[in-house]
């Protein structure tokens, strides 16, 4: 388990990056209903780890983070990238406990 | 073998000639006998502008040999041989005589003293302009333009742009004889003696005699004029004084069939020397058809020349003329259908057949905007509409009607285009057409027609906003609404995206909401503006601090080099004439940003849509040739503009004089001094479509100039698309870049001291955006790479070294299917 950080700290629609014990990078979302996303932090068309610092929005009502970098879209539920439907990034569970984020 | 063409003239139609044939197998000579490059004569009078000739140049021929200020002297036709003057010879396979035309001076006694001139060449304005210098009169400068055409009255509109008053003399008893009726020209009349313009009519100059350092003109009439210059725009003949020993045509020119080939199957005549079959053309648009002609000809074609369409729209001093087809009803029983408003200044006259079924020519002039769509109707029957008083122009025009006369585009060609999908937009239209790419003014029409073909020019933003981003801009200023989620609940749907949130970002930011990373504005800025640095492609970002003018002291250059040195930054000079230090981490950039405001440092603004830099030469202080202060002003017009959000990036520069080494034609806007102040250039680009600016304003003091500089970008600020860029704003423009001038100079709409209150509120407002994190504790948390591991870098950026400093080791990148 990896504590990312106090629930209050989370902006709606923005995202926040955590590193794991073993390396890995995580990009936490809060979406404006509330609810709280996690994903690879890292872009898979460019290779950096930048997903946590792109735009929430939607699309077609889908919540979505877009990636700064080459700007495709992801969706932020399953991790599926909607402009290259072959392209998804890995999702990662994610839970608030006593006011804190936590990635079990 | 490879062929050699000869060209004999580097005018408007041999260099459209050079550059049809430029890919083809034919070796091209040119000789021309003046020996600056070709240029837009058609322009000539803007030259008074800018007294700068680069301005009016053609794109520079390549793929030929061009010999300027090599006059030719005579052909060999039996050895087929061009001899230029200094005695070179060169052979030919193929010759086209291009040699256009020269200035009519009726034989008025006195006509060759000094002080009167012709309207011809870029010299022949030079030597006007150093008469009217030369002259020591108190008050105004008086001059005489004899002729009181299209080409007399832009003589005369050039003798104003030198601060001279003209009188016009023109012997027909009205103005633009040629294409105008007498209805029209009497409104003519009325409009440009608004202008400080004086016209006699129906009388012409009986003599010209010098008393002392002036010159007295006396007409038939019994006028007399005192005068410090006099100019011959009283027409053109065919240039033919190279003897060839070919036939001439009836009023000159050299005879040649509809192929534009002369008796000798060899030679080839175009443009304004030639006559085809008797018919002499004093007009641009005929000779490139002629050069289309000959090229195809040399490529094996048969094309011929198909006859020329002489409408001409124009704006002459700033009044619209237009004259189509039969003008002047010459046509048996033509009929005519007048509307004369003579206290709106305009004037139409329609003409047609005498059974009001087909519609022959028209006269237009102070509003013009009806010729595109009713040229092309000429010899096809006429809606009834038009015939009523104030009829709609919004007709339905058939298939084969020509569109573009400059480039001989039929209606069919472009719905065809529009239709396969080949063009969406104008610009795609002018690129597979031509359409427009000559005077421009069908482009009303072309985008006429891509509606009608129902190309919906959706103005959505995007799938939250069904208003454009000039729409929205409104909609946010009347409302005062300052967050995007009570926005996107009350004008659109859904909870936005990358495109409408950083453009509703943009646009909050230009209306004074505060820092833009304030707590509701965060979420909404792409990751440039959200670390207020540039991202780069393995996850760093790029800083650059800004150096107004690209000025700085010796100690701030030292600072930028600490930093780099300390924080391992890769350092590139830019082309803004300032530093750029790549690979900082976002825990980084905050550390870099105290080390660098501390020492008098401030954002740059490279990340946003917003002011750049103004770039400049050094002017006066130090350049042995400038005129102005190039450096004080840019850093003026930057400590201005900085921090301005528009909606795409702004760049500018100062250039200290016309030699333009600051390239502030390349700029949004660009200014470059004169010996009277400062010119203003705007909508240049660079980048993917390069543009030269236009000139906006001439010869105007600093204070005004900033006065339309803040008008200017207020107003695009305003109106222009999502990251529409201000050339291609320009280009969108409705009624281009004389509607601007109407708007942000004339002040046409009224807006002018809202858009000047909207800037005063920028420059108050203005602060330092890296030194509104560092003084704000919460802002400044976001800056950490892992937010449950401050401190920690992110470990997938690693750096090698190249050339002496750090570069990124490129991230391995996952196999992805594109």
């Amino acid at each position: 388990m990896t504590v990312v950080c106090d629930f209050d700290l989370l902006r709606p629609e923005t995202g926040v990056a955590a590193l794991l014990p073993d390396g890995t990078q995580v990009a936490v979302f809060l979406t404006a209903d509330g609810t709280l996303h996690a994903l690879d932090n890292i872009d898979p068309f460019s290779g950096a780890a930048v997903l946590s610092r792109g735009i929430v929005g939607d699309r077609g009502g889908v919540p979505v983070v877009v990636s700064p970098v080459y700007k495709q879209a992801f969706e932020l539920a399953t991790g599926k990238c909607l402009d290259e439907p072959s392209v998804s990034v890995a999702v990662h569970p994610v839970r608030v406990r006593d006011g804190v984020v936590e990635l079990p | 073998m490879t062929q050699t063409l000869v060209v004999i003239g580097n005018g408007m139609v041999g260099h459209r000639l050079v550059e049809i044939l430029r890919d083809s197998s034919w070796r091209i000579v040119v000789f021309g006998e003046e020996a600056r490059p070709a240029y837009d004569r058609v322009a000539l009078s803007s030259y008074v502008d800018t007294w700068n000739a680069a301005d009016l140049e053609l794109t520079p021929l390549t793929g030929c040999e061009l010999r300027l200020g090599e006059k030719a002297v005579s052909v060999d036709r039996e050895r087929r041989v061009v001899t230029g003057a200094s005695g070179i010879e060169v052979q030919y396979d193929a010759l086209v005589l291009a040699t256009g035309s020269v200035p009519f001076v009726p034989p008025v006694p006195g006509r060759d003293l000094p002080g009167c001139h012709v309207y011809r060449t870029i010299d022949d304005l030079d030597a006007i302009r150093a008469t009217v210098q030369a002259a020591d009169r108190p008050g105004r400068h008086s001059g005489m333009v004899l002729g009181g055409g299209l080409l007399g009255l832009e003589a005369a509109n050039a003798l104003r742009g030198m601060g001279v008053s003209p009188h016009v003399v023109e012997l027909a008893p009205r103005l633009m004889p040629i294409q105008v009726d007498e209805g029209g020209a009497g409104l003519l009349k009325r409009l440009v003696e608004k202008l400080d313009l004086t016209v006699h009519t129906g009388t012409s100059a009986s003599s010209i005699e010098r008393d002392g350092s002036r010159l007295i003109a006396k007409l038939a009439n019994g006028v007399e004029l005192d005068l410090d210059v006099v100019v011959f725009s009283a027409g053109i003949r065919p240039r033919t004084d190279l003897d060839l020993g070919l036939e001439l045509g009836p009023r000159g020119g050299y005879l040649v069939d509809a192929a534009c080939r002369t008796a000798d199957p060899r030679v080839f005549a175009i443009g304004e020397c030639a006559s085809v079959e008797g018919v002499a053309y004093g007009l641009v648009a005929p000779g490139y058809a002629m050069a289309e002609v000959v090229a195809d000809q040399l490529s094996g074609g048969t094309k011929v020349f198909p006859g020329a369409d002489l409408s001409t729209k124009l704006k002459l001093l700033g009044v619209d003329v237009a004259s189509f087809g039969d003008a002047h009803a010459t046509t048996e029983g033509a009929l005519e259908v007048v509307v004369n408003n003579a206290v709106a200044g305009t004037y139409s006259k329609l003409v047609v057949s005498d059974d009001a079924k087909t519609l022959l020519g028209g006269v237009l002039v102070g509003d013009a905007s009806a010729y595109p769509s009713l040229r092309p109707l000429v010899g096809k029957e006429v809606p009834a509409a038009l015939l009523q008083p104030g009829g709609a122009v919004d007709v339905e025009m058939p298939a084969d009607a020509q569109v573009c006369s400059c480039h001989a585009v039929t209606k069919q060609t472009i719905t065809d285009a529009i239709q396969s999908g080949v063009a969406c937009d104008v610009a795609e239209l002018k690129a597979c057409t031509k359409a427009g790419t000559g005077c421009g003014s069908c482009v009303p029409m072309l985008k006429k027609l891509l509606t009608d073909c129902g190309v919906e020019q959706s103005k959505a933003l995007c799938e939250h906003f069904t208003y454009s981003r000039a729409e929205l801009f409104e909609i946010i200023r009347a409302t005062r609404i300052t967050t995007f989620t009570a926005l996107v609940e009350k004008h659109g749907t859904g909870r936005g995206c990358d495109i409408c949130k950083p453009a509703v970002a943009s646009i909050l930011a230009s209306l004074n909401n505060g820092h833009i990373l304030s707590e509701t504005q965060v979420s909404l800025q792409d990751t440039n503006d959200r670390f207020l640095a540039n991202l780069q492609r393995n996850g760093t970002y790029s800083v650059v601090p800004r150096i107004p003018g690209g000025e700085i002291t010796p100690e701030k250059l030292i600072v930028i080099g600490e930093v780099a040195r300390d924080f391992g930054l890769y350092t590139k000079i830019t082309g803004g004439q300032r530093i750029d230090l790549f690979g900082a981490t976002v825990d980084q950039l905050p550390q870099i940003w105290r080390r660098l405001v501390d020492a008098g440092f401030e954002s740059g603004h490279a990340y946003g849509k917003a002011l750049r830099t103004v770039k400049s030469c050094v002017g006066t202080t130090w350049c042995r040739y400038g005129v102005q202060d190039s450096v004080g002003l840019a850093i003026e017009l930057e400590l201005r503009y900085r921090g301005l959000r528009s909606p795409h990036k702004l760049k500018s520069a100062v250039s200290g004089c016309a030699r333009e080494c600051a390239e502030a034609r390349g700029k949004d806007f660009g200014v470059i001094a004169t010996e009277n102040g400062w010119n203003l250039y705007v909508g240049g680009n660079g980048g993917f479509t390069p543009r030269h600016a236009d000139l906006l304003v001439s010869d105007v003091d600093t204070e005004t100039l900033i006065k339309v500089i803040d008008r200017f970008l207020m107003f695009y600020i305003r109106t222009a698309d999502r990251l529409q860029r201000t050339s291609a704003w320009l280009e969108g423009l409705d009624g281009g870049l004389d509607h601007l001038r109407e708007v942000v100079v004339d002040d046409k709409l009224g807006i002018c001291d809202e858009l000047e209150a909207a800037m005063a509120a920028h420059v108050e407002d203005y602060a330092d955006e890296w030194k509104g994190v560092l003084e704000d504790p919460e802002k400044l948390a976001r800056f950490t790479s892992f937010v449950n591991a401050p401190g920690t870098p992110d470990p997938t950026i690693s750096f090698r070294a190249e050339r002496g400093q750090r570069v990124p080791v490129q991230l391995g990148i996952p196999e992805v299917v594109r």
